[in-house]
């Protein structure tokens, strides 16, 4: 209060006021609440991640090599995102629905490859059910690999979207949202080759 | 159920006949009571043709105001459920002794008080305080809705999905009988083989999607859509503990999502996470669930203490005092919530280091609410103080929450909690903090707000009854269960040896029948004042003198809230504005512009329903179903641009001119 | 989209009626490819560490391995996901910093706890868990 109180104070608006858009910040808060998500599955892994029960360990059923394509095809395709999101900038529809479908089809690869590695372990008896390292295993980069999916519906449906209404600004918006999505999921994909499959076969 | 089991057991899983309880008289009975209701309800909505207008006017709505009163009418509903599960234990208790083995069987008994837990907790403390938060974060802020309404309403219809399979898991199976935390191995499939497991994970799953998301969106509501003018440092207190509320609710409710996501890999595709089999630990979940339970219990106490904070400076007419001290109290338990989880398991044996280490982040965190009280205190020192219902229950509070904060520290000392753990004594203690917190500050708020709501005051007299009743009874329920504690009387035991006990369970459950009697004033309350709505009516939109943004407009507000959007200067804006004679504009309004209803969400959590509902029975075919037309009906969802409209000028002209009309007549 | 990231720490009021999407990064080609680069390497780097043998002790390599993963997520986040001091008016950074303590607590919590637990409650089993039945 003070001097300054007794000079007259606007107190209202006289024109309609317009929020920012909170849409981008409410989807950051989202991946930071699925960030914690994939922190107690991480914490389980620490957890169990050694407890053999007698069953394999990570040094005999992880092959680095597949992995390694694996992270390449993830990597490929984040970086095809960010070729989309160029395209989108300079409102260039077909170049970010072509860059858009590249980089689903990268995660469907790299889908397929993860679920081969699943395959082959559960035909070898490593299944889920073997050991308690191994249900931590697969929960972890299975989580990872359903939000992958999640990801490559969200983004077929975006590209119908935009093919039908043009870059308008919800669906730059929409773009934008998967991009951190997308983007979020290559981190936590960091996290998953370093502690699970990098630091499992150390001896 | 048919000629073909095979088939039969494709299409209904695990459900039959034997899952109707047929045979349990209780449940039978109440069954019988809550049909016969419940077409009473049903037939009186139809005779008075209102399903229209509940249907456009209520269910479809993304007014925030209308979606927190149906949140606080979900949390009531839900209070009088889980008050019934909590009198049938406080009688089967008083009279369990000896030869006598009550009348509920252990079986029943066991899932009752998981129900009673699981209803408190998760339906009936948490939409009330999302509900108030709903309702006032908006108003407070000079909003005229939160950041994402349709989210809003889908978040609504989610919990109330939840609170649906919970309750339908009285009369189709059976509930969990595990405690309301679902402690494995008991929990795993290996000890509790049937459906009561699955109700209760489907149950909190399905709900926690609503309150994460509502969590995300009242978050952005209070970052992004303050009236302009309004800095953080001058936000209502209730504002900035809903803000920090939120933070914990969206940091803390993953981890619960991802620990019953673990369980039921356990339970249904046989993982060994939380096994005793295999390399599997069950002391994972305890420990991970308490990352999620220690910030969920300052996700209900907090906002409380935004209310405590309004009502005390209203009702002393008074500034706040420690404004500055108050929101980083908030910050700092925010911040601590996360680092005390252990004092949940302090017998679970992980040994000295780790046990005093939580014990004295437990204590640290004590000091921070302390600094809270001190500032109510302080704000009260001299205030004028007029002790109408909102301020009765702040005192309530104050006195009640100080013994249940102080055996709180006492049981933060680990090798007391190591003779305390699991008893009475514990049950009395969080019952004192969230029965005198939580319930005391949702009732304070109730008749704080009711006549923002609904235009008219409750009923002091009926106030007045049911508040002695609750805190009289609260004492009786509660103080023997300490001295049962003190004895070494554990929790959850449905029969009785030691006939010297008796008589301190009778005291407690004499004081449960107050609290019933508290219970049923309350709801006479809301009646009576219905009915003398005119002679409580509230006029000018201000009935008790207050200081923030929501008593500036009319009661109740129009759906828009503010004609005009206000511009703020100061922490307590409606007083400022007061002081400085502000008159309302009576002209030149504009077209406002607001989101637009949608069924959507009612849609996509009934179909949430069917989908927990065939999971928890094991019905694939119908799993796979209700899946696949949740994904497409969320995704059709997302092909509708058209959410908004404007609210012409004109109409906005009409609406202020009755409020100026009736501004009048009381003058 | 133009090319601002001004804070709106405090709202002006009148400023707003330009387009909506405040708070999306402006984004070049350049930094795209420097972020993709240097994931590569960082990478390649681990994984080659690793299949090659690594250092004499695992814990070493297990350091490492970590360490180049933290400079691989913070790649991550500054040249991928945009991450700034202003972006959102410091909101963005904020979650991000206060997500990360948590994870922190989670994570170290959850394994300091059930160490000191195995190791009080079953220190016998702790010499052979890994072959536990």
């Amino acid at each position: 209060m003070g001097a300054e109180a007794r000079e007259p104070l606007q107190f209202h608006l006289e024109t309609e006021h317009h929020p920012q858009n909170g849409t981008l910040l409410g989807f950051w808060l989202y991946l930071m609440s699925d960030c914690l998500i994939f922190a107690c599955m991480f914490a389980v892994y620490g957890v169990l991640g050694r407890s053999y029960a007698g069953g394999p360990t990570g040094a005999e059923i992880f092959e680095l090599p597949l992995v390694a394509v694996n992270t390449s095809l993830l990597l490929l395709s984040s970086i095809t995102y960010g070729f989309a999101m160029l395209e989108m900038q300079r409102n260039r529809q077909r170049g970010t629905l072509i860059w858009l479908a590249i980089t689903g089809l990268l995660g469907a690869g790299f889908i397929g490859i993860e679920l081969y590695e699943f395959t082959h372990l559960i035909a070898d008896g490593a299944g889920p059910q073997r050991s308690a390292f191994l249900s931590s295993f697969f929960t972890l980069v299975g989580t990872h690999g359903l939000h992958v999916s999640c990801g490559i519906i969200w983004l077929i449906t975006l590209m119908v979207q935009v093919s039908k209404k043009g870059l308008i600004a919800e669906n730059k918006r929409r773009l934008w949202c998967l991009s951190m999505f997308w983007h979020f999921l290559d981190v936590v994909w960091v996290g998953v080759f370093s502690f699970v499959y990098l630091m499992g076969v150390l001896p | 159920m048919s000629d073909h089991p095979d088939l039969a057991k494709l299409i209904f899983g695990r459900l039959t006949w034997e899952a109707i309880p047929l045979h349990e008289p209780i449940l039978l009975y109440t069954f019988i009571a809550v049909a016969l209701g419940g077409i009473a309800v049903l037939g009186a909505i139809t005779y008075f043709r209102l399903w229209g207008y509940l249907w456009r006017e209520w269910f479809t709505s993304i007014d925030h105001k209308k979606i927190g009163i149906m949140y606080m009418v979900l949390g009531l509903v839900m209070l009088l459920r889980g008050f019934a599960d909590a009198i049938m234990m406080r009688l089967q208790q008083a009279v369990a002794f000896g030869d006598s083995a009550g009348y509920l069987p252990p079986h029943h008994y066991d899932q009752i008080f998981t129900a009673h837990g699981v209803i408190m907790i998760f339906f009936v403390a948490m939409p009330i305080v999302t509900g108030l938060m709903n309702y006032i974060v908006p108003l407070q802020i000079g909003a005229r809705d939160v950041a994402f309404p349709f989210l809003n309403n889908f978040s609504f219809w989610m919990t109330t999905a939840g609170a649906v399979l919970v309750m339908m898991s009285l009369f189709v199976g059976e509930f969990a009988r595990t405690g309301w935390l679902a402690y494995p191995p008991l929990s795993g499939i290996a000890a509790s083989p049937d459906v009561g497991v699955d109700y209760y994970i489907w149950a909190l799953q399905i709900a926690g999607v609503g309150t994460l998301l509502s969590g995300v969106n009242l978050l952005v509501t209070i970052i992004k859509m303050r009236a302009p003018g309004m800095k953080l440092m001058q936000m209502p207190v209730f504002t900035w503990t809903a803000l920090c509320t939120n933070v914990l609710i969206v940091a803390a409710f993953p981890v619960l999502t991802a620990v019953l996501a673990l369980l039921s890999l356990d339970r249904y595709l046989g993982f060994h996470v939380f096994t005793n089999e295999l390399g599997g630990n069950a002391m994972m979940y305890v420990n991970l669930i308490w990352i999620w339970g220690h910030p969920e219990v300052y996700i209900l106490i907090l906002p409380m203490f935004g209310v405590f904070s309004e009502v005390v400076s209203t009702f002393s007419r008074k500034r706040l005092f420690g404004y500055t001290s108050m929101v980083y109290a908030s910050i700092v338990i925010t911040v601590l919530a996360y680092l005390v989880w252990l004092h949940h398991f302090f017998t679970m044996g992980s040994g000295a280091s780790v046990n005093s280490f939580f014990g004295i982040t437990t204590m640290i965190i004590s000091i921070p609410t302390g600094a809270k009280i001190f500032n109510w205190l302080f704000t009260m020192y001299r205030g004028r103080i007029t002790f109408e219902l909102p301020m009765m229950w702040t005192v309530a509070f104050m006195v009640t929450f100080a013994i249940g904060g102080m055996t709180g520290v006492l049981l933060a000392v680990p090798p007391a909690d190591f003779s305390l753990h699991n008893s009475l004594f514990l049950i009395a203690h969080f019952h004192n903090v969230i029965i005198g917190g939580v319930l005391f500050g949702a009732f304070a708020a109730i008749n704080f707000w009711f006549p923002k709501a609904f235009g008219f005051k409750l009923d002091p007299f009926w106030g007045k009854c049911s508040f002695w009743l609750w805190v009289v009874g609260f004492y009786f329920a509660f103080m023997p269960l300490y001295v049962l504690g003190l004895m070494g009387v554990t929790r959850r035991l449905n029969h009785f040896e030691d006939p010297s006990l008796q008589i301190w369970f009778q005291i407690a459950a004499f004081g449960a029948v107050l609290i019933a009697l508290g219970i049923a004033c309350m709801l006479i309350q809301f009646v009576v004042s219905f009915r003398r709505r005119e002679a409580l009516r509230d006029v000018t939109g201000d009935p008790w003198g207050g200081r923030t943004l929501e008593w500036s407009t009319s009661s109740p507000p129009p759906a828009y809230n503010f004609a005009f959007t206000p511009q703020v200067h100061d922490s307590d804006a409606w007083w400022q504005m007061k002081e400085h004679g502000y008159r309302r504009p009576l002209s030149g309004f504009i077209d406002v512009h607001m989101p637009k209803n949608t069924g959507a969400g009612i849609i996509l959590a009934g179909i949430s329903t069917v989908l927990g509902f065939a999971l928890i029975w094991q019905m694939w075919p119908l799993v796979v179903l209700a899946f696949v037309s949740l994904l497409a009906t969320a995704i059709g969802h997302t092909f509708n641009y058209k959410r908004d409209f404007y609210i012409p000028a004109t109409e906005v002209a009409a609406v202020e001119a009755a409020r100026t009309e009736q501004l009048a007549s009381h003058v | 989209m133009s090319a601002h990231a001004d804070t709106h720490a405090t709202h002006g009021g009148h400023d707003h009626d330009h387009d909506h999407d405040e708070g999306a990064a402006h984004v070049s080609f350049k930094g795209y490819m420097i972020g993709f680069v240097l994931a590569v390497i960082l990478t390649a780097i681990p994984f080659w560490l690793v299949m090659s043998g690594g250092f004499k002790t695992s814990s070493t390599t297990a350091l490492v391995v970590l360490g180049f993963a933290a400079v691989q997520i913070v790649v991550h986040m500054v040249y991928f996901l945009h991450m700034n001091t202003k972006s959102e008016g410091g909101w963005n950074m904020l979650a991000l910093i206060f997500t990360a303590v948590l994870v922190l607590i989670t994570l170290s919590g959850s394994i300091w706890v059930m160490y000191h637990l195995n190791h009080n409650m079953m220190p016998a089993l702790m010499q052979d868990v890994r072959n536990l039945p």
